[in-house]
């Protein structure tokens, strides 16, 4: 409506700076894939080895990426202490598996599954409850006011999360023991071809998968399939209208974001075992690059955050570990937030194409 | 869920919701009262120290019932002819008797308690009053004049051996900030005022603000230091040895040139990403805040053959600032802030009087803005952009302007913070720099000056001191604990708090809690209150998809 009323004589620039732009993004990506392709053709073994490591990242982002989707699907809230509600979740994990359990290095298998399951389960109801709960007193007041107001908020919330974090765990990231799910110590389940350059599977990857698979797939059950799924979808596409047809919108809203908690509950559950450090400023940028998973894949849509966040955990594996004209870890964040922002500017409903209110 | 148990989980709620707001209110104070002497472990706090923090507390509290429900309840009293007789006063004197009745109540309670008020306390209270009484043309001068006679004067007052015979300690706050802390004070002031107009007059929220900041600070670190030492420039650099190699401009011209950069890198970011809407625009700023400092510590190893920014450690020594020898010789200014063979001529209070003269210049700069064609543009984009595009305002590029404009003077702001701290490097930057400036913002109140200034202030020296200030207070008067027993890494340790660890979780609360109660800020401007209070139509433009 605005563009009709004002740039009517300048559509001829419009039209070239979208030409220019879609070619600049059309190039970045070829140039990806060229350097994808000859890194392919150098070393193979490693290539697999480092998509498989990638696909790991990627399924824990997945899981973060959700709660960010599901959130802002159904209330346009970019919920910037998502990645800290995940944190706590690393955090209960920890707590858990050091003080109830005392693991030490190296546990025996039983008691690892056991100490996984239960930090899994409590790390998923502690995160639920407090997410919902951040929901009912920091973001529920501002519904109507001014659409900024809760994201500041969210930033505030953010840095209260990590301060709480703190204050229970002091400044220092805390360590779990070295265990079959740990990455890097897991151990070899099969190979591929004849080493050395030969493509392993070990259990930490194969475990990364294993949870996350069936959560991803009950969640997609849960919107798809439920009725409150459907209550979620509907209060997602018009909130007026959904509560006219009976639908209980801030019931809808605080189950949604149960939802989105207890998928940052697994992950951080997974990310204590996986990565076996957890600090108090991990989720900061974890949910970060899971945000920007979410952004990739469109906004709001749910199989398109599972495919941002395994195209963002490749990306950062294949930085972080190929051999020709890599830039480096050091260099991971900047390149994930560079993505970010060319997704933002080129495509900004994402690959998959965005599903919020005001988007579709 | 049967319809019964929701009725019977509902049930406390509906009754809560019953009572009136007053009741409400009482019962949230005590609430919070409770937990906070919970908190602060209730055995150990004294009645002596704690009194007057837990009455102060308790009026905040409920300073609106105590507001509103004063002159009723005298009325209910039976004192009838009392408020009449008070509503016949003269405006005038109802202004001047109310502060009065209030401070020595307040002062009574604390002496009751046990604490006793600095008699300087009294010279400075008595001092704010006398403003305060001033009839309402001449107090518009008289406070900022006051105000800034009063930081001008500040180094000679700090910097003396004994200055505690000038400044009195404060109650709770101990010793006056150190003049290294009002620097910071007064820098971040100018870099808040920078990102009050992006956020305040034009309404876009930027998370990246560090980015302007470290720009700023990086072309000083590249125009007025030996780190490019393959080339020989000078252009009235001043306090550079003889022979040393590199590019050496003078400081006021890096000033202005460290603006103009970061200014351009505004338009360049802003230019691609001002056309997406609000919340994406946020999170493309933060990503561009969180990008730079990256760049800035993997600089040195860039793949161009040259080192930008010498990675980690930094650039290190960015020349001391001065005048030059002609300003010496004419106009009295100091020809160097710094002297040879390195020895201090109070060169913080140069620094800092420089400072405060960079910050009138941002504030006469950031005021004449709003008020032009330019600021109101702004305004109009932040009130509703719709409406504004339809009356002809172009978006992109007033958008821009406010974004170049900001960044203009967080570029100075970093590039005098750099040129003081005489180094550069990169762990300097970070998101949380862009969050405690965005909250000096939102807690000053968006889009007015000088609340955003009060903000800065407070907050940096909340930052520098005024935490572990508070939490030694706490530590030595109610908590009564031995500090030679915590643990530096811990916020709870051996009965004593350490309340510095946990700022930014301080600051996020203050965020948060002035979104939800007072959105507009601690000292609001009118035009901004009335968005929050009556709404304007925010239905952000829908380019996106363009």
């Amino acid at each position: 409506m605005v563009t009709e009323a004002h740039s009517e004589p300048a559509r001829a620039p419009r039209d070239l700076s979208n030409l220019i732009l879609s070619g600049t993004g059309l190039t970045l990506v070829l140039l990806v894939i060229v350097w994808l392709g000859i890194n392919l053709e150098q070393d193979p073994a490693r290539f697999f080895r480092i998509l498989l490591i990638g696909v790991s990242q990627g399924a824990l982002y997945a899981l973060i990426a959700l709660g960010y989707t599901l959130v802002y699907g159904i209330l346009e809230l970019i919920n910037f202490a998502h990645g800290d509600v995940f944190m706590l979740g690393g955090m209960i994990t920890a707590s858990i598996v050091l003080q109830v359990f005392s693991l030490t290095e190296n546990p025996a298998f039983g008691i690892l599954i056991a100490a996984f399951l239960v930090s899994l389960a409590l790390s998923v109801l502690g995160c639920s409850l407090l997410n919902a709960t951040v929901e009912r007193i920091a973001y529920k007041p501002l519904r109507t006011a001014p659409r900024l107001a809760p994201l500041i908020t969210a930033i505030g919330v953010s840095f209260i999360l990590q301060n709480i974090a703190i204050l229970w765990k002091g400044t220092r990231p805390v360590a779990l023991p070295e265990s079959e799910f740990a990455q890097g110590s897991g151990h070899h389940l099969f190979t591929i071809g004849t080493c050395p350059s030969c493509v392993v599977y070990t259990s930490d990857r194969l475990f990364v998968v294993l949870v996350t698979v069936p959560v991803l797939l009950a969640l997609l059950w849960l919107v798809r399939f439920t009725r409150q799924g459907k209550a979620m979808r509907a209060t997602a596409q018009d909130k007026d209208a959904a509560a006219m047809m009976g639908i209980d919108v801030d019931r809808t809203i605080s189950f949604t974001f149960l939802v989105a908690g207890g998928l940052a509950g697994v992950g951080g559950t997974i990310f204590a075992f996986y990565a076996s450090t957890i600090g108090y400023s991990t989720g900061f940028t974890l949910g970060l690059f899971a945000f920007t998973a979410a952004v990739l894949g469109g906004i709001g849509n749910l199989p398109g955050a599972v495919l941002g966040a395994l195209l963002i955990g490749m990306i950062q594996a294949f930085n972080e570990g190929l051999p020709w004209h890599t830039p480096g870890p050091a260099w991971t964040q900047a390149i994930v937030f560079g993505i970010l922002i060319l997704i933002l500017v080129f495509r900004p409903q994402g690959l998959l194409g965005e599903q919020t209110p005001e988007g579709s | 869920m049967g319809a019964a148990a929701v009725r019977f989980l509902k049930a406390p709620a509906a009754a809560w919701k019953d009572q009136s707001r007053t009741v409400r209110r009482v019962v949230w104070a005590a609430a919070i009262l409770v937990a906070l002497l919970a908190l602060a472990g209730a055995d150990k706090l004294r009645w002596a120290g704690a009194g007057v923090l837990i009455v102060i507390a308790m009026v905040l509290l409920l300073w609106r019932i105590v507001w509103d429900g004063f002159w009723p309840a005298v009325d209910r009293a039976g004192l009838t002819e009392v408020h009449t007789r008070w509503s016949r006063q003269s405006p005038m004197a109802q202004r001047a008797i109310t502060p009065v009745v209030i401070a020595v109540l307040v002062l009574a309670i604390a002496w009751a308690a046990g604490v006793h008020p600095d008699p300087a306390l009294l010279v400075l209270l008595a001092l704010t009053y006398g403003i305060y009484l001033l009839p309402r043309g001449v107090r518009r001068f008289a406070l900022p004049l006051g105000v800034l006679s009063a930081a001008a004067v500040y180094p000679i007052l700090i910097q003396q051996t004994d200055y505690q015979r000038f400044l009195f300690k404060l109650p709770i706050f101990d010793v006056f900030p150190s003049m290294d802390t009002m620097i910071a004070m007064v820098i971040f002031s100018i870099m808040a005022v920078g990102l009050n107009m992006v956020v305040g007059y034009a309404g876009l929220l930027d998370l990246g603000f560090v980015a302007f900041f470290a720009l700023g600070a990086y072309v000083a670190g590249w125009l007025a230091s030996p780190l490019f030492a393959q080339v020989d420039a000078r252009v009235g650099a001043t306090g550079v040895g003889q022979g040393l190699t590199g590019i050496h401009f003078s400081i006021w011209l890096v000033l202005i040139l460290a603006g103009v950069v970061t200014a351009f890198s505004g338009v360049i970011i802003g230019f691609p990403t001002l056309r997406l809407r609000g919340d994406y625009l946020a999170i493309v700023t933060l990503g561009f805040g969180e990008i730079l400092p990256v760049i800035a510590r993997n600089g040195d190893q860039n793949g161009l053959g040259f080192n930008l920014t010498n990675g980690p450690p930094g650039i290190n020594p960015i020349d001391p600032p001065g005048f030059g020898n002609w300003a010496d010789q004419h106009l009295g200014l100091p020809a160097n802030f710094v002297l040879e063979q390195g020895q201090y001529v109070n060169f913080r209070s140069l620094i800092y009087w420089s400072a405060i003269g960079l910050l009138l210049i941002t504030l006469f700069c950031s005021i004449r803005l709003r008020d032009s064609r330019l600021g109101r543009a702004w305004i109009a984009i932040r009130e509703d952009e719709i409406a504004a595009a339809a009356m002809g305002v172009p978006l992109m590029r007033t958008k821009t302007y406010a974004y170049a404009s900001g960044a203009f003077f967080g570029g100075i702001g970093g590039a005098w913070f750099a040129t003081y701290i005489a180094s550069v490097f990169p762990d300097q930057f970070f998101f949380n720099i862009s969050v405690f400036i965005l909250s000096m913002v939102i807690l000053g109140g968006m889009g007015n000056v000088w609340g955003v200034v009060a903000g800065a202030m407070l907050l940096t020296y909340l930052d520098r001191e005024g935490l572990s200030n508070i939490s030694g207070w706490l530590n030595s008067h109610a908590l009564h604990c031995d500090a030679s027993q915590t643990n530096p890494s811990s916020v709870i340790s051996g009965g004593c708090v350490n309340a510095p660890l946990v700022s930014f979780g301080i600051y996020g609360l203050i965020i948060v809690l002035v979104m939800l109660f007072r959105p507009y800020g601690l000292f609001p401007e009118q035009r901004r209150k009335a968005e929050f209070e009556t709404g304007v139509h925010d239905t952000p433009l829908q380019d996106v998809t363009v």
